[in-house]
């Protein structure tokens, strides 16, 4: 592309001391990347980070499928804030993109009609006894990785460049519909043309593919996929992506939303079942990463321990192309060395075989 | 009784007032932040609906005005009843002074969706002007386009980009321009996409009708929501057709932002001074919209062009008439009726 507009817009990301709250769903889909990102603020940065068990959903899937009243989440949202001031702490972030999305909302509202505030403030205390104070600064997860990404790429282990041609990987990111879409000036680089993944991307040796539908909403979009009737539109949707971009060949797929990661790996297997369409390269299909198993993997996390073994689309080809050493006979065992079983092949070779994955290098 | 009258602004309407009043005798001074005068008319091509050659209106207008100072690199900070500060501190007395500092185009970057600069076929209706000034309209390949998408209302009533008011040429520019293309590349298709079409000017909806029977120029009425490249350059298009209620995605060779008109920044300094106030759309208030739209707050100040609303060629012209007809009489009445 001729500019880079993107990098005009940026935020303030508080730079240490963060009250961390999980996402729903993202323990389910890519189970290690929640503690990864710990791990990493934690061990590799050096940050303070805290969270509190008694933390909640945020009732954002709730609330956008119009189940969750306004006052009810706002109770909800002040509920969580009010942890984060129990627990010493004054920034918030959330590892959910929805959450980011409601935090960020809920903060604007009391902004712009302060007695909503007002009124949450006393529901909150009828409710559990509690007060809050809002945080002086919410960032998504991402966000923070982005902030800390040249303090990543000093310490990084591998680069996200080809192991065997020196090439940097081709790769496409991204962006929950919730990060910026909602309130631009709350993205780095604004709704359009967000910066917060391609910055990482960048930063760390690849390089980022544009394509026609890169904006285009991965198919989650709650009343899309919620409602059993309209799958058919969800998935049409993530098909929408993937003819796009497979033109392009990209290496991999890094996204910042617990759905998007979701659906972009999940359904490419049901594309492949419906239709036979496989979208990567050599016959296989095109890995998904979350932001955190791609900064663990350039931090030199193993793959396995970052809960790669649970995607859809297997990781092996990407894993080789980065020259990663990983064991291929340990992708199947999980917590103590214990053997979970292996998945049934998948269809047209989009999953992993029977057989551990036979390197090519 | 001959005054000195400052212009502030060497455009179409700022030379015509300052034509007008030398012919009545007075002393005008045109004061142009730019190294020449001639406005937004140095960029234009052919101006509509006549398709006149922007070079013979500009001639005949400075063929007008010799014997007029003309203060080139010149930018006003304020302005007064009988005075006009530079931005590099010198103060010009005058006996009244014209406010003719026009508009500025949208800058279509700003609408990021449509990947101005962003795409390399990606252009505006300033663009093609130039293009066709140059000689030469092509891809950025260098290859004739075979397909041509007009989109209209980029940084017009858009309260995105806080630009909320109708630009009122844009329409007739985007008519024209799809001709002009159609006529250099007779087998290219070419779509408008619009809101509405507004023709309110003598001759264009004439224009806009011999536009779609005899240049068989599609006009589609929807907005493009987005814009991407594609891996051959072109541009990939999704809109909304609203006539038939369906959305559409297509790919075309060149993408025209058909660009608005916003008020000149110049404006602001202006708002701080007595007597002149700024509509919310950031152009110029005259006193009022009829009998004294080219009149200010401020006795011996007044309006004329695109500094007050979007106008096209011949209102600004018009308005450096009225403008310098009402300074006259400001200053032959003795400076006493207040010039309305």
């Amino acid at each position: 592309m001729k500019g880079a507009s993107w990098k005009e817009y940026q935020k303030d990301i508080a730079d240490d001391g963060y009250f961390y709250v999980r996402s729903c769903i993202r323990q389910n889909f890519f189970p290690g990347s929640e503690k990864a990102f710990l791990s990493i603020l934690r061990n590799d940065l050096g940050k303070d980070i805290g969270e509190d068990l008694k933390h909640t959903s945020c009732t954002g899937i709730g609330y956008h499928t119009d189940i969750v009243p306004l006052e009810t989440i706002m109770t909800v949202v002040a509920r969580q804030f009010a942890l984060m001031g129990e627990a010493g702490y004054e920034n918030l972030t959330s590892s959910c993109i929805t959450s980011f999305g409601i935090y960020t909302e809920m903060l604007e509202t009391w902004h712009e009609f302060p007695e909503t505030e007002e009124r949450t403030r006393e529901y909150l205390y009828k409710a559990t006894g509690r007060e809050f104070k809002k945080p002086k600064n919410v960032a998504h997860t991402s966000d923070v990785i982005y902030k800390h990404r040249e303090e990543i790429a000093a310490k990084s282990k591998v680069r996200l460049v080809n192991a065997m041609t020196g090439e940097p990987l081709q790769v496409v990111e991204h962006i929950g519909c919730h990060y910026a879409k909602l309130f631009p000036k709350k993205g780095v680089g604004g709704s359009e043309f967000p910066y917060v993944l391609a910055g990482m991307i960048e930063s760390w040796g690849g390089q980022v593919l544009d394509y026609p539908e890169r904006r285009h909403c991965c198919g989650f979009g709650f009343r899309n996929y919620l409602v059993q009737a309209n799958r058919g539109f969800s998935i049409a949707n993530s098909q929408k992506k993937l003819e796009s971009m497979s033109r392009y060949r990209p290496d991999f797929i890094v996204t910042n939303c617990p759905g998007c990661a979701m659906f972009l790996d999940k359904w490419q297997y049901t594309i492949a079942e419906m239709e036979g369409s496989i979208y990567g390269q050599d016959g296989k299909g095109i890995p998904v990463l979350t932001y955190e198993e791609m900064a663990g993997l350039v931090l030199g996390y193993d793959p396995w321990a970052l809960g790669m073994q649970m995607h859809q689309v297997a990781v092996e080809p990407l894993l080789d192309k980065l020259g990663i050493d990983y064991d291929p006979a340990a992708k199947y065992l999980g917590r103590n060395g214990k053997y979970m079983g292996v998945p049934d092949q998948g269809a047209v070779n989009m999953n992993c075989t029977s057989q551990p994955y036979m390197r090519t290098l | 009784m001959s005054g000195k009258v400052i212009v502030i602004g060497g455009g179409v309407a700022g030379m015509q007032a300052a034509a007008t009043l030398l012919g009545m005798g007075h002393r005008p001074v045109i004061l142009e932040k730019n190294t020449r005068i001639g406005g937004k008319l140095n960029d234009w091509h052919r101006l509509f609906p006549s398709l006149t050659p922007a070079t013979e209106v500009l001639e005949q207008l400075k063929s007008r005005l010799d014997g007029v100072e003309v203060l080139t690199g010149t930018e006003v900070q304020a302005v007064g009843s009988g005075e006009v500060t530079t931005t590099d501190g010198r103060r010009l007395e005058a006996d009244a002074v014209i406010i003719a500092s026009g508009f500025e185009v949208f800058p279509a970057e700003l609408k990021e969706e449509y990947g101005y600069t962003l795409y390399d076929n990606v252009y505006t209706t300033v663009d093609i002007e130039r293009m066709f000034n140059e000689g030469r309209v092509c891809l950025a390949n260098g290859a004739a386009p075979r397909s041509i998408a007009f989109l209209h209302c980029v940084g017009s009533r858009d309260e995105k980009v806080s630009q909320r008011h109708c630009s009122r040429v844009c329409c007739i520019t985007g008519v024209k321009q799809a001709m002009e293309m159609k006529g250099l590349f007779p087998d290219a298709e070419v779509y408008n996409f619009y809101m509405d079409i507004r023709m309110f000017g003598p001759g264009y909806e004439e224009m806009y009708r011999e536009a779609q029977e005899k240049y068989n120029i599609h006009f589609i009425r929807g907005r493009i929501s987005e814009a991407g490249e594609t891996q051959d350059r072109r541009v990939q298009i999704k809109a909304e057709d609203t006539l038939i209620g369906r959305p559409l995605k297509m790919t075309v060779d060149m993408l025209v932002l058909i660009v608005g008109m916003q008020a000149a920044r110049s404006n602001v300094p202006f708002a701080g001074c007595e007597g002149i106030r700024l509509r919310p759309s950031g152009f110029l208030e005259p006193a009022d919209s009829f009998c004294s739209n080219v009149c200010s707050g401020t006795p011996g100040v007044f309006y004329a062009g695109t500094a007050t609303a979007p106008k096209n060629v011949g209102e600004s012209i018009n308005e450096g008439t009225a403008a310098a007809v009402k300074a006259a009489g400001y200053i032959e009445s003795g400076k006493g009726d207040a010039g309305r």
